[in-house]
């Protein structure tokens, strides 16, 4: 409870800091139109304006607050102006590619692991997939999966899986790698097969270095399913929304939007995390 | 060289060692981690090495648990390879460091072996209970590692590699990263040990007073080649309790281990 003084001290910084951008940024804006009227704007009407404009360069918290409200708490979630049916149809997606992009990462990192052959060729192009930019690659992935009949939600999974595959192999290739040489060789004095070895000793080493994969893969999975609907002109998903948003100069439908995923990526990955004290706690790995 | 006493090859020999080299290829050129090494083993023998570090005093008995390959000559053990020997789980292996599992129990940790080796569980508990108190850890079976001391981890950890019931120990400096007063203590316990369960035991070290309060051979080697130049067979009685180390006799056998290892640097 100790940190919520200086958690809040930090949210009402930024809450100002936001208030004083939003009046200078829309101040040109307010002063343009108070100009077409013949009108001069004192300073306290200049503000009420900079922060309450329809489509402002820059729309105030409170603004955003009561947007976020409007489209989740007092829209019906089946609506399709409900932010919760959108965040909802990204989330699944999110949530296909992030297990998908977690099952790729595991399997490749057992083969670097186990196979030398794959030890040797695999991460080269692990990392080389991961400096094609991702907005470059994610139409082609949709194109290419429509014409091969597949549309919705799998190609969207897809692009997660393409980013959140990466933090997995790289951090299991460690965790599988973590036990010392002594470990290993004391596996090799109880003559345990490879199959021994794994499940009893290289799995659980890894798996600390898991959850911290997790995490990060959960938020790029997240990131892959926004851009996923980016190119598509999706009808629905966070991403539709901002690239609508986008369309129309809806700026406070955008950051709503982007409030929106960024809390539900706090909340998934909050969720790894709850996930990873109760299994290292369970483990003893966590003291 | 040859084990002093010429014994007829008895079917008491547990582990014989002939014209054993082993040499490391490494960026600086081939090291001999161990030269022409002769050694015979006998049932119920502990044997200790003895040398400073780089005589292949650990590479000796990382050999003997086929956890290295000689470059020539032939090691048997129970009549045997070393690499049979292993597949048949005929020896427990005890490590510098006790490397328990820390997501397991200590009952788990000993329980590890025996789930690898197929064991019945009811056999396993019982196992489990039996080396606990074998090694003085009777009721610390649901602690968890990091609850114990460091000696105790040691004790734990020697309880795993006795668990399965191999006739031979290898221990790699068990007790190096102890103070000295645990480690009398759990000298004192590994005799009692041996002395119950009849292992034959090798043992590595480089405490000169934990060599000869514990053996009934030691092995003097030195480094740079690692080879063996004193084998010295223990005139102490098994029955030895702390103080027998100010007896004339152990302070003879200490002095003639120094001598050993001194002959040894002599001519690098």
């Amino acid at each position: 409870m100790r940190a919520v003084v200086p958690v809040l001290t930090v949210v009402a910084v930024i809450v100002a800091i936001w208030y004083a951008a939003a009046v200078w940024l829309n101040a040109p804006w307010a002063r343009d139109m108070a100009a077409r009227q013949d009108r001069e704007l004192g300073a306290a009407e200049l503000v009420v304006d900079t922060w309450s404009q329809d489509k402002p360069k820059l729309p105030a918290p409170h603004q955003v607050v009561t947007e976020l409200w409007e489209t989740t708490v007092e829209k019906s979630v089946t609506s399709k102006r409900s932010l919760v049916y959108h965040a909802w149809v990204t989330l699944s997606a999110t949530l296909a590619g992030f297990g998908l992009g977690t099952a790729l990462g595991f399997a490749l990192a057992v083969g670097i692991v186990y196979i030398r052959v794959m030890d040797m060729s695999v991460m080269p192009w692990v990392i080389a997939s991961q400096t094609i930019p991702i907005l470059a690659i994610a139409p082609m992935i949709i194109v290419v999966l429509n014409a091969v009949g597949v549309s919705g939600l799998l190609p969207k999974a897809v692009i997660s899986m393409y980013l959140s595959f990466f933090p997995v192999v790289v951090g299991m290739v460690k965790g599988l790698r973590s036990p010392s040489a002594m470990q290993l060789d004391q596996m090799r004095t109880w003559n345990a097969t490879s199959a021994q070895e794994f499940v009893k000793l290289r799995l659980p080493s890894s798996m600390p270095y898991l959850f911290a994969s997790l995490k990060i893969a959960m938020a790029a999975s997240l990131v892959g399913a926004i851009v996923g609907e980016l190119p598509t002109g999706a009808v629905a998903g966070l991403g539709a929304r901002l690239l609508a948003g986008s369309y129309y100069g809806q700026t406070i439908q955008i950051w709503s939007a982007l409030f929106m995923a960024a809390a539900v990526a706090a909340a998934m990955v909050g969720l790894i995390g709850v996930l990873q004290r109760v299994t290292l706690r369970r483990m003893g790995l966590d003291r | 060289m040859m084990d002093g006493t010429p014994k007829p090859a008895a079917a008491s020999t547990v582990i014989s060692a002939s014209a054993l080299n082993l040499t490391f290829e490494t960026n600086d050129g081939p090291v001999h981690a161990l030269r022409d090494v002769n050694l015979e083993v006998g049932k119920g023998d502990f044997v200790s090495f003895i040398g400073p570090s780089g005589c292949g005093k650990t590479t000796f008995l990382r050999v003997m648990a086929d956890l290295e390959q000689p470059t020539s000559g032939t090691v048997l053990v129970n009549g045997v390879t070393p690499e049979e020997a292993r597949k048949a789980r005929a020896y427990g292996y005890v490590f510098q460091a006790a490397g328990l599992y820390p997501w397991r129990t200590i009952g788990g940790n000993i329980r590890l072996p025996l789930e690898i080796m197929g064991y019945d569980k009811r056999v396993q508990a019982e196992r489990v209970k039996e080396v606990l108190a074998l090694v003085d850890l009777a009721g610390f079976e649901k602690k968890y590692p990091w609850q114990l001391s460091g000696g105790m981890q040691q004790r734990a950890s020697i309880a795993r590699a006795l668990a399965f019931e191999a006739d031979i120990l290898l221990m790699d400096e068990p007790f190096g990263a102890l103070d000295e007063i645990v480690r009398d203590h759990l000298n004192e316990q590994l005799l009692a040990l041996w002395a119950r369960t009849q292992k034959t035991i090798c043992f590595v070290t480089h405490s000169i007073p934990e060599a000869v309060y514990l053996s009934t051979k030691i092995v003097v080697m030195s480094p740079r080649p690692g080879r063996i130049t004193d084998v010295i067979e223990s005139t102490l009685p098994r029955e030895r309790p702390l103080d027998i180390r100010d007896t004339p006799e152990f302070l003879e056998i200490a002095h003639r281990v120094r001598e050993g290892l001194r002959a040894g640097h002599a001519y690098d």
